[in-house]
Formats: structure tokens, sequence, C-alpha cells
């Protein structure tokens, strides 16, 4: 009996292994071991080595250098020296370098497939069909997005020397995420590879070298992760762009406070994948296994949160297991295998531990029967179900090839299912009634939602999270946009928009002694009540002359408290309403502002105005006015776009509210200014609690009454006045304020961004002596206001029928 | 196997094993199951173009896979230009579809490699059958008004009798696509019970849904269910008449029918993809599907039939190059 009727017979898979050969002869040209990647040159390599693992077979590829602070700084200062010249080429320029980098990936294509599996322990099917053109489609989108920047990001620039440190799930891919987007922008970056996953991004180098990229535009340091901290830390680095573990984020966070960086973190995720009774079972059993079980599970979008309607719950398990016990297993150069080897000892030590403390009463676990391999690190695919919500299982990511899963009965309930989570990266919602998902995806807290689908990514749609997934986003629009800033005025060479309403009065009403006719009290403004403070304090406002113009309650940590539950309470209504409703008020606070104008002449400094000082205020409350018929007008307007996605579906990109917002305005600054923060936020949805101190608190809390009688819903804005300090901290620290605009006294702005650090708060800091100029918020335009006010969320609706 | 066991022991036993089941009745109509059917139109999609990427045979692999695929074939020719010698070539090729140099080169040739059957009109029966005979290969006839089924009921119903008194062992009937495209799938329930009935328990029913006139998958799937629950023995993608002929798709949305209706029944339903399929590559393609969907169980005659004609030929093609590692030419295999 031959070999070929066995097969015959028994219709089995044979091995079907790709050829490595090419990759092991690119590592031998480099003899095996490689030095850094600094201004267009390879350095020597270091006397501190790290050996790098082919986690399939446990076999060392090759030995790279771990960067000291001495690799990073020569890094930094090549990317510095390179900077002028290359943000001042013309972006046309820029884009032949990107176009050439993205044909010498796709010359190369088979050869990085084969050294990020050989590398990763990802299955070549991945990296070859998923991986690497994801990646050359990156570079192609950002060539065309450089070539012609000048239409698409108007009056923005180059951030500056960008540090960018990746994960080792994606090697190549999340290169492509960081380096395409900001050297096409004309930053110039210093990248740190992951430790475990170095050997694309080196070869990814030769490229750069091959395509006379100028020397410093992109630099690579490998290391562990000091030698990205030593990269967080470094004074003349710009902008952080960090994708990785949620508590290194959160590092990141606390070590930027302060320091004027832009940052962006795309942290991990528990994203639930949801099926309700109307769903094609089978397709979404397939599309469990391209989302938890795509490489390993250590996917960070992973779909490892399994919610399924309770009718069809046992159905769907039935079905799954029998799909499972189909995955294969083994060796990641099998083009038959599904499930490749796990990324280190390490990670698969913890899963496996994870998995054995926290696996209770009534839970079941049922494991493929996959012969695994005897060498490497593999862990078989795992369903654990009989979870409660509570479970740690449920709650923790696990990183791995495990699917914890729940039931629910109702939307209602998948919905609070759903978002019961510290993250809010991604989603998946399994239904054939487009109402019922297009109803539930922008109720789900996350960056991405996927309709009847799963873990797509392109180019052209932004990715990103929410909550404690991090902020900021990867790809389109939205991404470019985090390799940009606003040009400053003298720049900008008269071609800055009027659309900048923000105008300060010409003069400050300054004043004599102030003799209020009857005395008056202000009280903090929570959910659309006048209320006294808790600390039962009062602060005097005094005006620029040291008179006494009234008193402030003196808000404190309850107030704060109450002022966010209120914000919290009112949010599901407020972004609820149509834009347009919410424009409907906010042009009736206007009206309303404008007819009680006279009002604050007297609460503006002084009793007995001149009659230059009455028409600067009036002058204030017009230009405030103005402001709010501005937001009123945007209202309805900055809504999102259809994405022009290389699938056959829509990528629909939607800007959504944050959700309860702290903004601390400086003490300096007037009513208008007060106006020119709530405004945005509310236009978009938010709710918000506002800090508010210093001589101006009087109008503000004027303005509240104002609030009160233009039909403003309880609770959507709380202004709680007292010290600006007390207050700012207070709000950074509250785990349940989504983000934080600082427009206050900058010395507050690191302690700010790093209280953030605990909820990964959003923060927009534009504090008056901010590193990049001084007075930025003067020509900040409306869009900056707005887009600070949104997320995008990415809803794919593939179709057909 | 060793090379003494008796020639084509391993085919004529699925045969023996399909001839001595005895064709099914009927099970009850639910509407119900009718009614809660989604299929995903996107997602069917993906998994198609995920698996085309997802398993790859070689060397060995291919071969065998290949060689089966050969005993899975209905071989089949319905031209209106059919004379009874045309089918008698036919039939020949059926016994003797690869070249005996290339299964000797592969050490096969005790396999008893034959194709499934021949498939034929009514008026080619005769023909088909004595050109067949001593071979085990069954004749099978398209019947009911084969291809566009809208002629008299009654006439369709003798049809089938005419071509079983013929000797056809196998019967593949068109469904009435507009009981599908109207929603009456109690009519098409009814019709094709009358077509089981006629067929008797002496020969399989293989029922032709046309995929490509149902308009989407949810009536691909909603006719599966009908004709399985009507007692079909097989449900089948296409005349091969179709503007659209069978896809990837529509085979997944069927294989998951036959998957769920074996779930609940216990009863094994066949697959038949027809029209359009030509080379190897596809055939090796439809045959991953089914593994995956349904587990190699499937994969054999008795399970699973390809309709159709010149695909063979590229099949021979890729054996000789698996034989002799020389690709090959068409003219270097024998027409049909």
């Amino acid at each position: 009996m031959t070999k070929l009727h066995d097969i015959y017979r028994s219709l089995e898979y044979g091995p079907s292994i790709e050829n490595h050969q090419a990759a092991l002869d690119w590592l031998d040209r480099h003899d095996g071991s490689f030095g850094h990647f600094i201004n267009g040159q390879f350095t020597d390599c270091h006397d501190e080595v790290i050996e790098v693992l082919n986690p399939a077979s446990h076999e060392i590829l090759a030995t790279t250098s771990c960067g000291q602070r001495g690799d990073v700084n020569e890094a930094v200062e090549a990317a510095q020296m390179a900077f002028d010249s290359w943000s001042s080429k013309a972006p046309s320029i820029r884009a032949r370098y990107l176009y050439a980098l993205t044909r010498n990936l796709q010359k190369h294509s088979r050869l990085f497939a084969v050294l990020e599996t050989l590398n990763s322990g990802k299955p070549l099917r991945e990296s070859r069909d998923i991986d690497i053109p994801l990646a050359i489609r990156h570079f192609y989108f950002h060539a065309g997005a450089s070539q012609i920047a000048n239409e698409i990001i108007g009056n923005r620039i180059a951030i500056g020397v960008c540090g960018q440190i990746i994960p080792w799930n994606f090697p190549l891919l999340m290169l492509a995420w960081k380096i395409a987007p900001a050297i096409a922008m004309g930053n110039t970056v210093v990248l740190k590879p992951a430790e475990y996953t170095p050997l694309t991004a080196l070869l990814f180098a030769d490229l750069c070298r091959d395509v006379c990229l100028p020397p410093g535009v992109v630099n690579i340091v490998t290391g562990r992760g000091e030698t990205g901290a030593f990269l967080v830390e470094h004074p003349a680095v710009n902008k952080i762009a960090f994708t990785g573990s949620t508590e290194v984020g959160r590092d990141i966070r606390r070590k930027t406070a302060g320091t004027g960086k832009f940052l962006t973190l795309e942290l991990g995720g528990k994203s639930p994948y949801i099926v309700f009774d109307d769903a094609d079972l089978d397709s979404a059993i397939e599309g469990l296994c391209d989302g938890i079980w795509l490489n390993q599970g250590q996917v960070c979008c992973a779909g490892s949160r399994l919610l399924v309607q309770e009718s069809v719950a046992e159905t769907f398990h039935r079905k799954l297991r029998t799909r499972m016990n189909k995955l294969r297993v083994g060796n990641p150069l099998d083009k038959c295998v599904d499930v490749g080897a796990i990324i280190h000892p390490v990670q698969l030590q913890r899963m496996t531990d994870m998995v054995n403390s926290h696996l209770g009463e009534g839970q079941n676990i049922y494991r493929v029967e996959a012969n695994l391999p005897k060498k490497g690190c593999y862990y078989p695919p795992t369903l654990v179900t009989g979870l409660s919500p509570s479970s740690t299982l449920m709650q923790e990511e696990i990183f791995g090839p495990i699917l914890v899963s729940t039931t629910f009965r109702t939307l209602r309930e998948a919905v609070e299912l759903a978002n019961n989570t510290r993250y809010g990266l991604a989603a998946s919602v399994w239904s054939e009634n487009i109402n019922l998902a297009l109803d539930i995806a922008p109720k789900l807290e996350c960056g991405v939602v996927w309709i009847n689908g799963t873990n797509m990514f392109d180019a052209a749609a932004e990715f990103g999270g929410k909550r404690e997934s991090g902020f900021g986003r990867e790809g389109g629009w939205g991404g470019l946009a985090e390799y940009t800033q606003p040009m400053p005025k003298s720049q900008s060479k008269g071609k800055l928009s009027k659309d900048m309403t923000f105008q300060s009065p010409k003069t400050t009403a300054q004043a004599k002694l102030a003799q209020l006719p009857i005395d008056r009290t202000f009280k903090h403004y929570i959910n659309g009540k006048q209320v006294r403070p808790d600390s039962g304090l009062s602060i005097e406002i005094r005006n620029s002359q040291g008179q006494l113009m009234g008193h402030v309650g003196k808000g404190n940590r309850k107030d704060i408290r109450n002022a966010v539950e209120a914000a919290r309470h009112a949010y599901p209504n407020w972004r609820a309403q149509s834009g347009h409703s919410r424009a409907q008020i906010l042009y009736f606070i206007a009206e309303n502002l404008s007819a009680q104008s006279a009002n604050f002449v007297s609460l503006a400094g002084d009793t007995r105005p001149s009659q230059r000082q009455k028409e600067d205020i009036d002058a204030e409350i017009q230009s405030s006015c103005d402001t709010l018929f501005t937001y009123a007008a945007w209202a309805d307007k900055f809504d999102g776009r259809i994405h022009a996605v290389p699938f056959r579906g829509l990528a629909m990109a939607i800007n959504e509210p944050m959700g309860v917002a702290g903004a601390v305005v400086s003490s300096n600054s007037g009513l208008g200014e007060f106006i020119a923060v709530f405004a945005p936020l509310i236009a978009m949805g938010n709710t918000c609690v506002l800090s508010v101190s210093g001589q101006h608190s009087l109008s503000v809390l004027e303005l509240c009454k104002i609030l009160a009688t233009s039909d403003v819903p309880d609770g959507v804005i709380n202004v709680v006045s007292g010290l600006e300090d007390e207050l700012a901290l207070e709000l950074a620290s509250h785990n349940d304020v989504d983000s934080i605009w600082h427009f206050g006294d900058p010395n507050l702005t690191e302690k700010i961004e790093t209280l953030s650090a605990g909820n990964l708060k959003r923060t927009w800091i534009l504090s008056d002596s901010h590193s990049m100029d001084s007075d930025r918020r003067r020509h900040l335009s409306c869009h900056d206001y707005l887009s600070h006010a949104c997320e995008i969320k990415n809803i794919w609706v593939p179709y057909g029928d | 196997m060793t090379k003494a066991s008796p020639k084509r022991s391993w085919h004529t036993q699925h045969q023996a094993k399909r001839d001595s089941r005895l064709a099914r009745s009927p099970i009850p109509f639910d509407g119900k199951i009718i009614e809660n059917i989604a299929v995903n139109r996107s997602a069917t999609d993906r998994r198609v173009a995920n698996l085309r990427g997802g398993r790859s045979l070689k060397n060995d692999w291919k071969t065998a896979f290949l060689l089966r695929a050969v005993t899975l074939i209905d071989l089949t020719t319905l031209s209106g230009d059919d004379t009874e010698e045309r089918v008698r070539r036919l039939a020949t090729k059926a016994r003797h579809p690869v070249r005996q140099d290339i299964l000797d080169d592969l050490g096969v040739e005790n396999l008893g490699i034959c194709t499934a059957a021949v498939c034929v009109y009514h008026e080619m029966v005769n023909a088909s059958i004595e050109a067949l005979e001593g071979s085990g290969i069954p004749t099978a006839a398209v019947s009911t008004g084969f291809p566009a089924g809208l002629s008299d009921f009654q006439l369709r119903l003798r049809e089938i009798s005419t071509s079983l008194a013929a000797g056809a062992k196998e019967i593949d009937v068109v469904i009435s696509r507009r009981h599908v495209l109207t929603g009456q799938w109690q009519s098409l329930y009814n019709e094709v019970c009358e077509f089981r009935a006629r067929c008797g328990h002496g020969a399989h029913l293989k029922t032709i849904l046309a995929t490509g006139e149902l308009g989407n998958l949810r009536n691909v799937a909603k006719a599966s269910w009908t004709c399985m629950m009507a007692g079909a023995d097989f449900i089948k993608t296409s005349t091969g008449k179709e503007t659209q002929n069978a896809t990837l798709a529509d085979a997944l949305t069927m294989l998951r029918c036959i998957r769920d209706f074996s779930q609940l029944t216990g009863l094994k339903v066949g697959f038949k993809p027809a029209g359009g399929i030509s080379t190897a590559r596809d055939a090796l393609a439809y045959m991953i599907l089914v593994k995956e969907e349904l587990g190699h169980e499937w994969l054999s005659p008795s399970l699973f039939r390809f309709g159709a004609s010149s695909l063979l030929a590229d099949i021979e093609r890729q054996l000789e190059h698996c034989a002799t590692g020389r690709y090959s030419a068409r003219h270097h295999h024998p027409l049909v």
C-alpha cells in the first residue's frame, strides 16, 4: 500500500510548507546580527544583544542590539537634523519616496511575509494575505495623502520628531500604520519595534536605503521596554505614538504629562462579539474564526468576548465547537495552518496561568482536539462558556486564542454587557436586521463597529479606541490629523479661514468700586439647578483693582462628583438628540444672551462703566452670540464621511461625542471664552462639567441662569466655581470623565495629564505657555474645537444579497 | 489496499453502499425552518475567499485528491446535437477516464478509477446503458422538462417514469423556480414530493435548484431545505444552462443546509455542483469546501458529484504532471 493510496482513501491534508530560504539568505547577508538603523545606516551590533527567536521552533534567528540611551539620542538627533529639510520638501516629492517604498514592499512582499511568519509565529496565510497587503495599502494610501496634502490638511503642518513604539503582534503592519502617515505629513521618525519581532522592521530599513530615503527621516532602534522609555523621555521628541498594553500606555501618559508632547495610544481591548438570534449563525462562527483565532488571538481588537442571544446560544455553541475542530494548529509556515505559534514562552505561560487560575464552577472549557507540535509555543483554540459578566476571564484581556462567552436576552442587555468594560476598541454585531444593526452601532462604546464582519481594516478608515483602549486614530483623514498641528499664524500667509471665532474683548473692562444694589448669590450650576457648595465656603471675587465684586461657592471634590453624575445621567438623551435639536438650543441661548446683555455689564468689573466699557462688553456678548451661532450651525453639519475602502461595503466614519467632558477655563478668561468651550462640546452631543475661577466667575454663573431658561436639558452643562487647581485635579482624577480640556494655568498641565492616566481620558491642553506657540488658541478653527469634541467611529457595513 | 484486491473494490464498495441505501422518504414540511433562514452574502463570500488561500494541496496530496475527483464526476453531455455515437464515446471515457500509463506511473492502476456516472438526456439513456454495461457505472437522466421545468406537470412526472423504465438509476430533476421566486415553499415541497414518489425506492433523486435564477442566497438555502424535506437524495446547484452557473458561495450555502439537515434528522443528503466547473483547480476548491464544512465522509460518490464535461480533461492533464513532473498538453489526452 503506497502513500498515495492512503491519502486517496483518507483525504487528509498534507504538509504544504512555504520555502523560507530567501529569508534565511537575507539574515545571512547581515551575518545574523543587527545594529540600529540610524541616519540612513546600520550601526555596528551592540555588546548587549537580544536573541530573536522563531516561536514555532525556539531557534535563534538573529541577534539584535538592545538600544541604550545613547542610541536613542543619536537616532533622535538624526531625525531632528533631517526634519527641516524633509518637512519643507514639496509634498509631491515626499509622495514619490512613499511611492518608492510602497513599490519595493510590493516587490519583496513574499520575503516580508515569510520573515514575518518566521519571527512572529503567525500563519503564513495571514502574513501573506493580510499583514503585508495591508501594510502595502497603507503606504499607497499615504503616498497619495502626501501628494495632495495641501488640499486635504489645509493649514496644518508637521509636528516634528515622532517616537513610535510598536508591538509584536503585527510587526510590519504596525510599522506601516506609524511610519507612513508620519513621514507623509513631513515628520521624521524614530521607531522602536518590539523586542520579540524586530526583523521585518530591519528589512524595511534595507528598503529605505534602497530607495535613497534621505538619512534620518526613518530611524529604527531595536531594544526592550527601557529603550522605548528613553524615547518617551527624550525632550526633542515632539510626539509619541504607542501601540501596546494599557499598562504601558498609562505609564507613557504619565511620563509625557506636561511635556507638551503629542500623544496617541492604541491599547488593549476586550471587544464584544454580539450575535443576535436572527443572524446567519454559520457566518457569525466563521467571523469568530477570523476574530479571536486570527494571529492566535493576539490581536488588540479580537472579538474575544462572545455575547450570544439566549434563544440561539445552545445551537451557536454547538456549531462553534464543531467548527473549532476544523481549525488546524501547527507550523506557521504550513499553508494549511489556521493557528500558529504563540509569540513567546512568557506569553504562553501568562495565558495558561490566567485560564487555569480563573476557571470557576459552572464554567465549561472546550479545547480543540489538536495534536500540538511538541516543539515551539502553542496553545489550542479554546472556548469558555457559562461565564458571568463579572468573571475575571470576561473582564480581563487574555490576548490568546481563548474565547469567553455569555448570553443576553434583549438588545438593551446586549448593549449593557458590551459596554460593561474598561476598554472600548472594537465590536462586531451579527444580525440580518439592518434596523437593529444600525441602532446598536452608535450605542457601543468603541472606535470601530463591524456589522456582520470582523477585523476589517483599511488605510482609508480610522482605527482606534475609546476609554482605556487609548486615544487618537490611525488611518484615514483622522490619522493624518494626528501627525499634523495647526500652523502658527505667523506662517499662515493670510490663508487662515475666517471661521476662527473666538475673539477676546479688545480691552478688559476695569472696575472701580463695586457696590451692588442688592446682594447677589452665585451658586454652582449642577443638573439644571443652582446649588450651594458642599463645603459651605465661599470665595471672594475681586476685580483687577482688588475691589470686591461678590462671592462664589468654593467647589470641592463632592461638587465635582455631583456635577459629573448629573452630566453622566444627562448624556444618553443629549447625545441621542439630533444635531438639529441641539442647534436650536444653542441658537436659543444666543437669543437670550443677546437680550440680556445688559445684565453682564455690571458683572464685568465696574458698576458704573464708561460708555467705552459698555461697548466693549456688548461687543464681547455679541461675539459670544456669534460663537453660539457658529456652533449651532455646525451641530448638524460636522458629520462623518464614507471612506472609499476597497471592499464591497461601506466604512462609515461618524463623529461621535466623547461622553462627559471636563473643561478648565483660565481664570483670566471671560465669558466669551467660556462659551467658546462649552458650545462645541454640547453641539457634538457631549455633556460637560466646567470649572470656573477668577474674576469672570460671576458673569459665567450669571450665564447659567440663561442656560436654565434656554431649554438646555438638566445636566448637559454643569458649572462648578472655586479654585482652579483644586477643581482641575478633581476633574482629571475622576474616572467617569471621558475627556478634559485644559485652557488654564500651565503649571497644572503635568498634573492633569498624569492624573488623566487613571482612565486614560483624552486631554486637550491649550494652556497659555504651551511649548509650540504661546497663543495658538487664537487661530484655532472651529474645526479644531469640533474635532476635539468628537471621536471618530468607523462602522463597517459590508453588503450584498 | 493491496495489489491483490479486486479491481474497483473501493469504488464498487461505495456504489454498493449507495444502492443498498434505500432512497429516502420525505419528512413533513416545516415552514418555520424556512422562515428563520438567514444567509449573509458578504460573510459567505469572505469564507469562500479565505478558504482559497487557507488550504493548499501539494504533491501526493494533490494527486490523491484529483484521483478522487475523477471518481466523483457525473460525466455529462447535454447538448441538442448529442448522438448515440457521442454518448458511446463518453461512456468509454467514463470507464477509462485516465490514460493507463499515467495510472501505472502513479502506481494506482488497482484503484479502479472510473467516473461516478454518465449523465444524459432521456433519448440517450439506452445508448449510455449499453455502452456502460458491466462497468457498474450508472446512467443518470436529466428530467422533468430540463432545463426550464415549465412543461406540463403530468408530462414531467411521466418523463421520470419513462427514464426509469429505460434503465436510468439516477434522475436529475429541475425544480419550478417560480415557486421559489414567489415564496410558494409548500408548492415546491409538494412538487418535489411527487418527483420523489415517481422515483420510488429504485432511483436516486437529484434536485437541481438552478441557483443562478433564484435571486439570492437565502432563496438558495430555502430551496435546499424544501427539497431535502421533500426527500431529495442530492441537491444540485445548476443545470449548466443558466446564465449564472454554480458558485462556491452557492455551494457553501447548500452545504451548510445539508449539515443542519443532517444534524436535525440524521439523514445525509448529497451535493452536486454543476455547470462551469472546468478546471482541476475549481474541482479542488469544491472538494476542500466540502471537506471543511461536512467532513471527508461526504467526498464519496454516494454523497458528492461534479456535474461536468470538460473538467475531466483538465484533471487528466494535471495528473500527467503529477506522474511525470512535466506540464501536459491538452492534445496528449484522448478526446471524449
